[in-house]
């Protein structure tokens, strides 16, 4: 750090001369779940610190044998080709319908779904909240940044009110867009429902508190208690427009205000886990 | 197991748990509900799921899933939740899964979706077009047979005569050797090994270093895959009096019972008129078509829609003779594709017109209108 200069009140990085020692590896977080380190979502993204968590749970709780991860259609679909757990890709917002397939056709294994909000709660909504209604005993999965980040920022079921996407310059506004869908409240409406949770990742004790929660779905799963959700804030910088330095916190002061932190169901019975 | 009287609903359902069918999902619409209702009691007794899905989009999704198991898996509809299927018919293809895809229709306006659909892309559907309940029942095993050997989607096309019919029927496993192995099928079990399995539409082949997807190539071999299957289906047809023939009927489905018994009634007259009945719409039976062609004055078309299947004939025929449509859409008020123009009387007439026109000459045609004209 010694060797930023300040130009005009900003740092920058010297080009002109090299670097007094190479650039190296100083900690690689892949788990070994993951066969290749390298993908193509933005700095500052949220998503692969929740998949990443989601297959530090999968290999804890030693399921990796017995797992088959049901991808939807969004950046997080950057992952599907390169988990070392098996990998069925479905359509957007159809995970939910082909885990039913999947986990009714073989008992034994243990299914979870990966969907972002615009695939789960836009294109999908009638797949999660009947598969969820069923106690279908699966674990679904949602990444919720409030945008359709894929696509390069746009207004999705769950963005908050006030929210300025690329269709919805000014902000989200109730009269002209509509007001946005609480999922995980939703889901833990149904009966079906065993476990409901919703964690983010926009802070180290978030990312803990999340892993707790992901950890608990996918317990409630292997019990064969019912249905499991985990929504989870993820950050999309490029999508709201927003320095990557600022996202965690734009992320605390807006999607999660009215997306509000929390176990909302456990029907374990146990204690609450956050 | 001896001959039942069964209508081709509850045949159809037979069929399918005779073919190895263990996973069954669907979503009521006549003339498809009853299939439905035979699965969802027969196939939890022989160790089977049958999932009432909330829409015709949840059926295929959930057959997709069982289907990436390795389970045979099966699904279906009337033509317009059929549309509703068309994207993920499209996907499952490209994924390289087989599945078995009902559509017990009303009429015969699905031809265009059943032989150009499944969506998007530039795979090809083998179609299968039984007429009576005793194909029904062979042809949806050969279905899961090809569906199996493909890893590809197939189609069996029926309609509610199909399905209300009942006929004596003796259901029982059809020899069509080993099926594939399915080392492609999903258990979770190859996870951790540094090569778990990945089936999606977007390519099987894992990512390394930073090489993503390569969907160019991935569709491409699944075109090629998808021609391959074509090329390995024999088209299948039946054809009857066409050696002599100055006008030969094609039409395929329930309508083609009609126009059998009317062809054959005329024949016993002495009427030099035969018949081909597609019974695979795709890939089309073009040589059966042409071959019949041959020496005919007329080659003409019945369907019960306005005009689709003859598109297919006219390939086929390639002007070797006159292709004239002699069906148009016929509807009762049901809505469920009973046809009043289905009547053998009807088919004859219209038979019979097309003979009249076409063998007699051309001078005398013109007198005997003339001299008609001339007694009243």
């Amino acid at each position: 750090m010694s060797r930023m200069l300040r130009v005009e009140g900003r740092s920058v990085v010297p080009t002109a001369q090299p670097p007094e020692e190479a650039a190296r590896l100083v900690e690689d977080f892949t788990p070994e779940l993951i066969d290749v380190g390298a993908h193509h979502l933005c700095p500052g993204c949220g998503e692969p610190v929740a998949m990443r968590t989601a297959l530090q749970v999968v290999e804890e709780l030693e399921l990796v044998k017995r797992t088959i991860a049901v991808f939807g259609i969004g950046c997080y679909t950057a992952f599907s080709n390169n988990l070392d757990v098996e990998v069925l890709q479905a359509l957007h917002g159809r995970a939910p319908s082909l885990a039913t397939g999947v986990k009714r056709a073989r008992p034994d294994t243990v299914v979870f779904t990966v969907q972002g909000d615009g695939d789960m709660v836009n294109e999908g909504l009638q797949e999660v909240v009947h598969t969820a209604a069923r106690g279908e005993n699966v674990t679904c999965i949602m990444l919720n940044n409030g945008v359709f980040g894929e696509t390069g920022g746009h207004m999705t079921a769950t963005t908050v009110l006030g929210q300025r996407t690329k269709t919805s310059l000014e902000g989200r506004d109730a009269a002209a867009h509509g007001r946005p869908i609480l999922l995980a409240s939703l889901l833990a409406q149904l009966d079906g429902a065993a476990y409901v949770a919703r964690g983010a990742v926009n802070s180290a004790g978030n990312v803990a508190r999340t892993k707790r929660m992901l950890r608990r779905a996918f317990e409630t799963q292997v019990a064969g208690a019912g249905f499991s959700f985990v929504e989870i804030l993820t950050m999309c910088p490029t999508g709201w427009f927003v320095e990557t330095r600022e996202a965690p916190q734009y992320l605390a002061e807006n999607l999660g205000v009215v997306h509000t932190g929390g176990v909302l169901k456990d029907a374990l019975g146990e204690s609450p886990t956050s | 197991m001896t001959r039942r009287l069964l209508e081709g609903s509850e045949a159809i359902a037979d069929a399918m748990i005779a073919a190895g069918c263990r996973f069954f999902a669907g979503y009521p619409m006549t003339p498809f509900t009853e299939v439905l209702e035979h699965m969802a009691r027969k196939l939890p007794a022989v160790g089977g799921v049958c999932m009432n899905a909330e829409s015709e989009l949840e059926a295929i999704g959930m057959a997709w899933g069982a289907a990436a198991t390795g389970t045979p898996a099966a699904t279906g509809s009337t033509g317009q939740g059929l549309s509703l299927m068309q994207e993920s018919l499209a996907e499952i293809a490209l994924a390289r899964l087989p599945l078995v895809v009902l559509n017990m229709a009303r009429a015969q306006g699905d031809y265009f979706q059943a032989t150009r659909g499944a969506g998007h892309g530039d795979t090809r559907t083998p179609v299968f077009a039984p007429a009576d309940v005793p194909e029904a029942v062979e042809l949806v095993q050969r279905a899961f047979d090809v569906s199996a050997r493909w890893r590809h989607p197939v189609l069996v096309i029926g309609d509610y005569y199909l399905a209300h019919t009942a006929q004596a029927v003796n259901v029982r496993a059809l020899d069509v050797g080993r099926r594939p192995p399915t080392p492609w099928a999903l258990d979770g079990s190859s996870g951790g090994t540094g090569g778990a399995k990945l089936v999606s539409f977007l390519g099987s082949a894992k990512q390394r270093d930073d090489v993503g997807y390569d969907l160019a190539d991935h569709y491409a071999a699944c075109a090629t895959a998808s021609a391959e299957m074509m090329s390995g289906i024999a088209p299948l047809a039946e054809s009857a009096f066409t050696d002599d023939a100055d006008v030969v009927v094609v039409a395929f489905g329930t309508p083609a019972r009609y126009v059998g018994a009317a062809v054959r009634a005329l024949r016993a007259e002495g009427a030099r008129v035969g018949y081909v009945r597609p019974i695979t719409l795709y890939p089309f039976p073009s040589d059966a078509v042409r071959t019949a062609a041959q020496g005919t004055r007329v080659v003409a078309v019945y369907e019960n829609n306005a005009g689709q299947m003859v598109d297919d004939v006219r390939l086929a025929v390639m002007e070797r003779a006159e292709v004239r449509f002699i069906g148009g859409l016929s509807l009762d008020s049901s809505g469920f594709g009973i046809a009043p123009d289905l009547d053998v009387a009807v088919m004859r007439r219209r038979i019979t017109q097309i003979l009249e026109e076409t063998t007699a000459p051309e001078g005398r045609r013109g007198a005997a209108t003339v001299a008609t004209g001339g007694g009243r």
